[in-house]
């Protein structure tokens, strides 16, 4: 069980990789761009990978109507992500140290993996509407307007995961340091149940 | 009647491998570029880098031109002594004084050798200098922004010839004058050249961090003319060679007069030696004019100072600094090899090829072995200074550069080749032919303490047959070798722009990674710039319009300017907003007597213009920026100069 609240708090400990490394990386390559355009999404803000990537990106989505890419005060996210990164983070820790001492049980650690899971897809469902709206919300004197075969408005949506095709850019979008931090983070937390778990059947057969 | 035949038949043998011989020869020539190997070696794929960056000087262009090998593609003409309309260079308010002089505004010259900045005698890739022939100058262009970035003229110089040469770590940039003029100029003369006349050497300091230069003494020489120049590597740093020709002191027809001495002289010269003179405060200064050009980064502005003295040193003040090493008929280029100890003279009217020995100079001058002196200087005799001779190597030598593995590149004017020779033994190891009348030959770093000996290309004079025609002028051709087997392999012949008088070549990993990409706005310290739209205005000044404007993809701003009248002069200050790679913006205005203006992302340039004619004008972009390159354009409103129309702008109204 001490081995298992060790991973539990090593895994919670992971969340803060998240407060130096982006969450999620968006890379836009084109003819014109060998050397792809990229933003980094922070869960305080969105930065370019090169320092004027951004005022790049908005230059060019200019032509298609589209809004700039959002300032941290422009979203509530940057500012509600960190508090609750931070507050899950010190929740598993207090887990875990509790587990150690035996003070709660293993159960505890599934219990904040849901949790976070809940969190994680919360967060993903958020984002995957800012995307929804970055890329259709656009400016109806748009500089150049495609439609689909139907005759509706094309969508610059940038994909939530993986690799999408958008006019002349090649859009891939993956998790970037900080996300896999994270993923692991949660993965030993599950870890440590399975092994706290273990224990504990072992315990109660002897 | 057997024998007959038989000899008959081996005449025939004899005959048709000789024709055949000559054949084969002929048809390596004609095709040796065209055998799959061959072509492997020149083939940069699409997308693919050249693994150099030659830099070959435009002569008669002024310019300086950028090509990378061994594909001998051309990348890039930067302008340096002349005007260049293409991006508005000595055109633009910001980069007109980088061409003034003491004689005014000189809007083109003659440039021959280019040389890369040097630290502990290898190539650092930091700058690359250039001499001005004809209106003496040298420049300096960073190899960051690949711009030209300095100009300083030369006083009492007159034909920059024997220039720009880099000391081991780039202490100094030497520029010495080809013809001997009176010093200070006066009228005088001509024929009383012989004893009056005066050769100036010029040694240009050179700030270590920024690169500026200073001009720190002037060498009075006496009157002959001095052709080329080299500086002592490793053994011999401190040291300074050039060779001399008409030492005879002719003044008129100097193909006759100027070629009667058996031997002119290569010029030893100790810098050192004057250097610690005058830094305890030798020399005297003297009143000269002379111009020191400088284009700021951050303010994308050049502006031009006249110097009023330059500190001259008279030989006769300095024993034991200068020395005169007997040369064969009028040698052109000096060439020190990578260690330090031969000296080559290239003595273009001789037979053979001299080289001089560094440590049996410095041995002769402690014996004192003097031959009589020039004006005061010690003459050392030939035999005492001789490391060797290459015996008929070819026919009129010019040039030589060296590979770093003991072997030496001579070209040959009048032959028209390259020889290949051994450093020691003097030995002639391999020839091949130029196309044709070669000049200079460059190897990169070949002139430096660590040759990249991989490749050589030889700059030529004469083009003739080997591109499609295009009527009486020609472009001049080169020729790339690859030279690291034992023998030359002549790889690829390309075409240059103006007169490819010399180059200087650099593998491109040195420099490739700080060529910049842009100029950071956030850094932009124009006075007239606006780096915002808030920032854009119209403002009068008397008959002068100051117009703030803004590039970026795909407008300007302002777009539609009123209030301009006729007899105005309109000052365009045109600041690019771009942040991103290779996005320029161009800024042409109609009827404009100058030039446009291609202003890179970040910068701040400045087009003037004279309204002539009451109308409304427009003006727009000539870079191909953007998809909606063709609608980044504009009006000026001329109303007649006694109109009362108040200036107006806008965009987007």
């Amino acid at each position: 069980m001490k081995t298992a609240a060790i991973i539990m708090i090593f895994g919670s400990l992971l969340l803060l990789g998240l407060f130096k490394f982006p969450l999620w990386n968006i890379m836009l390559g084109a003819p014109q761009y060998p050397d792809p355009l990229g933003m980094n999404i922070y869960i305080d803000g969105i930065k370019g990978v090169e320092e004027f990537d951004l005022q790049n990106i908005d230059g060019i989505n200019h032509y298609i109507g589209m809004k700039t890419i959002p300032k941290p005060e422009e979203m509530w996210e940057f500012s509600v992500f960190p508090k609750v990164i931070l507050g899950m983070s010190i929740l598993g820790v207090v887990i875990g140290v509790l587990g150690f001492f035996g003070k709660v049980s293993y159960k505890f650690f599934l219990g904040w993996f849901v949790l976070m899971s809940v969190l994680g897809l919360l967060g993903m469902y958020d984002f995957n509407n800012w995307l929804i709206s970055y890329g259709s919300d656009l400016d109806p004197n748009a500089i150049i307007k495609v439609t689909n075969p139907d005759g509706s408005p094309m969508s610059y949506k940038p994909p939530l995961f993986g690799f999408q095709k958008l006019l002349n850019f090649d859009v891939t979008s993956l998790p970037h340091t900080g996300g896999y931090l994270m993923f692991v983070g949660m993965l030993l937390t599950l870890v440590a149940f399975w092994l706290g778990r273990r224990t504990s059947v072992k315990a109660t057969t002897q | 009647m057997k024998k007959t035949l038989k000899i008959t038949v081996a005449l025939v043998a004899v005959l048709a491998g000789l024709t055949s011989c000559n054949n084969s020869e002929k048809s390596k020539g004609r095709s040796g570029a065209l055998a799959s190997n061959v072509a492997e070696k020149v083939y940069v794929a699409p997308g693919e880098h050249d693994s150099h960056y030659a830099f070959i000087s435009g002569g008669y262009s002024g310019n300086l031109t950028v090509y990378g090998l061994p594909s001998g593609r051309m990348f890039k003409e930067i302008p340096v002594f002349s005007q260049f309309p293409t991006n508005g260079y000595g055109y633009s308010e910001e980069t007109k004084p980088m061409l003034e002089t003491s004689f005014g505004f000189v809007p083109w010259d003659d440039s021959h050798h280019p040389d890369i900045s040097q630290t502990n005698g290898k190539l650092d890739g930091r700058w690359i200098f250039i001499n001005g022939n004809n209106t003496p100058r040298i420049a300096r262009i960073s190899l960051t922004t690949f711009e030209t970035e300095e100009i300083i003229e030369v006083p009492n110089s007159a034909g920059n010839h024997s220039s720009s040469f880099i000391t081991e770590n780039t202490e100094y940039v030497v520029a010495g004058t080809r013809f001997s003029v009176p010093v200070p100029q006066r009228d005088m003369p001509i024929k009383d050249y012989k004893g009056n006349f005066k050769g100036a050497l010029t040694f240009i300091a050179v700030d270590p961090e920024h690169g500026h230069m200073d001009i720190k003494f002037q060498i009075l020489m006496p009157g002959f003319n001095y052709d080329l120049s080299h500086p002592g590597r490793g053994k011999s740093h401190g040291w300074f060679f050039f060779t001399t020709y008409n030492t005879e002191e002719a003044s008129t027809l100097l193909e006759v007069n100027a070629s009667q001495n058996d031997k002119d002289f290569i010029a030893a010269i100790n810098w050192k030696k004057i250097e610690a003179y005058v830094n305890n405060g030798g020399g005297k200064m003297m009143p000269a004019e002379y111009t020191h050009n400088l284009h700021d980064e951050a303010t994308h502005t050049a502006t031009s100072t006249m110097k009023k003295e330059v500190r001259v040193v008279d030989p006769a003040e300095i024993p034991g600094a200068i020395y005169l090493l007997p040369t064969p008929k009028s040698p052109h280029g000096c060439d020190v090899d990578p260690s330090g100890e031969y000296i080559v003279g290239n003595g273009k009217l001789s037979a053979n090829l001299t080289v001089h020995s560094f440590t049996k100079m410095l041995d002769a001058i402690e014996k004192k072995k003097f031959d009589g002196d020039a004006y005061g200087i010690p003459i050392l005799r030939f035999e005492d200074v001789l490391a060797g001779s290459v015996e008929q190597p070819g026919l009129g030598p010019l040039h030589t550069e060296f590979d770093g593995k003991g072997n030496a590149y001579t070209t040959f004017f009048i032959s028209s080749e390259v020889v290949k020779w051994k450093l020691g033994t003097w030995e002639v190891l391999d020839r091949k032919p130029t196309y044709y009348s070669v000049g200079h030959l460059t190897i990169p770093g070949g002139n430096s303490r660590e040759p990249f000996g991989k490749y050589m290309f030889a700059m030529n004079k004469i083009t003739k047959d080997r591109y499609l025609p295009t009527g009486p002028e020609m472009e001049h051709s080169a020729q790339l070798y690859d030279i690291s087997g034992d023998k030359m392999e002549l790889l690829l012949d390309f075409p240059t722009h103006g007169e490819p008088h010399y180059a200087a070549a650099i593998p491109a990993e040195i420099i490739k990674n700080n060529s910049k990409k842009i100029y950071r706005l956030a850094e932009n310290k124009h006075p007239r710039k606006a780096t915002i739209d808030a920032d854009t205005k119209v403002v009068r000044d008397g008959k002068n319009v100051h117009v703030y404007m803004t590039t970026i993809r795909s407008h300007f701003s302002p777009d539609n300017i009123e209030g301009v009248k006729v007899g105005d002069k309109v000052f365009f200050h045109v600041t690019n907003l771009e942040q991103d790679f290779d996005v320029p913006h161009g800024f042409a205005m109609i009827g404009a007597n100058n030039a446009e203006l291609l202003i890179s992302p970040g910068q701040t340039r400045t087009l003037t213009w004279e309204p002539k004619k009451v109308g409304v004008w427009p003006f727009y972009c000539t870079d191909f920026c953007s998809a909606l390159h063709q609608e980044m354009q504009g009006y000026v409103r001329v109303s007649p100069a006694d109109s009362n129309i108040e200036l107006s702008w806008s965009l987007g109204d």
